[in-house]
């Protein structure tokens, strides 16, 4: 059997980075995406430079998908930006575009995807929300927003894609060392971290972990599951 | 452009042939109703031939074209009516393509 294609979107650094690393280590043909240029390369990965809220470009990195690889198993829809601060204090420009990369862009690429593993009624499709959901996090209105969409659309795409043999489930990290997090001050981490009932930071580890759980071909009765890290 | 596009979603119609549920007329032309009151298609297997028709189109025309539509479920404005309908929002679509390039 030919080994498993898996995208993921976000790849130049962090956890799409740890990812692609990890899925290639497993022998998966990885292909990736980034808004810029990768400093790194790695045998049995291809880049692409696009912008998960561009149409055009996520359809020409799926048609290219398509040309090479002629199937599609896994998307990770990593790719995601935050934005924390008062929401009086947000500009609106700053919801464009949390909202277009993490909301549009899950959605778009999970639609191109879709339609390529449609074509051998199997795939995969993991999207990424946040413990900042359930938490309901002050001081991240856009961005949790944003999230609880993501984890909307992953439940309702799981019942329209089912037919399709698609699963689409979504993992919830919390505060994970990456750059999304830096800008946060320590005690607040702290704050979030105690909310837990592991109290902990998570590591990419731990994300890889679920990730590699929805996309077993034994999970194909798993779909519209969101799994939240650390207990809450 | 517009009869190779009738005749290439015939062939993609004719290869649903076999879908549970789906009875695929053995007339099929420009006016045949794939989808809404007289049509043959469910919905899953209208998203099939959909996209299908995007994907032949890119390997006939090297040429990307989105058929999402906001009339999908439209009786009287969607372009998956017919056979025809949709060959002719097709053709739109790729004179749209061909004159932005």
């Amino acid at each position: 059997m030919l080994s498993p294609v898996t995208l993921i979107t976000g790849t130049r650094k962090g956890i799409g980075r740890f990812l692609a690393e990890h899925y290639v280590r497993q022998g998966h043909r990885v292909v990736g995406c980034s808004r810029a240029e990768i400093d790194w390369t790695l045998d049995g990965y291809t880049h692409y430079v696009a912008d998960v809220a561009d149409e055009k470009a996520v359809r020409g990195l799926l048609a290219d998908v398509r040309r090479k690889y002629d199937r599609l198993d896994h998307v990770i829809n990593n790719a995601g930006v935050a934005s924390m601060n008062h929401s009086l204090l947000t500009p609106v420009s700053t919801v464009h575009h949390v909202l277009d990369t993490n909301v549009v862009g899950t959605f778009l690429v999970s639609r191109e995807a879709a339609k390529l593993m449609q074509n051998h009624r199997y795939g995969r499709i993991v999207n990424f929300t946040t413990l900042a959901v359930p938490l309901k996090l002050a001081g991240e209105a856009v961005y949790v927003a944003s999230k609880a969409a993501v984890l909307s659309l992953t439940q309702v795409l799981a019942r329209e894609l089912v037919e399709l043999g698609i699963t689409v489930n979504a993992v919830g990290p919390g505060p994970v060392d990456t750059d999304l997090i830096r800008a946060v001050p320590k005690e607040k981490i702290e704050r979030l971290v105690a909310q837990q009932a592991v109290r902990r930071i998570g590591t990419f580890e731990d994300i890889a972990n679920v990730v590699d759980f929805f996309l077993k071909p034994e999970s194909s009765f798993i779909t519209g599951q969101c799994l939240f890290l650390g207990g809450v | 452009m517009h009869r190779d596009l009738v005749s290439l979603i015939v062939n993609l119609v004719r290869e649903l042939d076999g879908r549970p549920g789906t009875t695929i007329p053995e007339e099929l032309d420009a006016g045949t109703p794939l989808f809404g009151r007289d049509g043959f298609l469910d919905s899953l297997g209208l998203v099939t031939l959909v996209v299908g028709v995007e994907q032949a189109i890119e390997d006939s025309f090297s040429m990307r074209v989105g058929l999402a539509d906001e009339r999908a479920m439209s009786q009287t404005r969607s372009p998956y009516r017919t056979i025809g309908s949709l060959a002719e929002y097709a053709g739109r679509l790729i004179a749209a393509e061909l004159s932005d390039a």
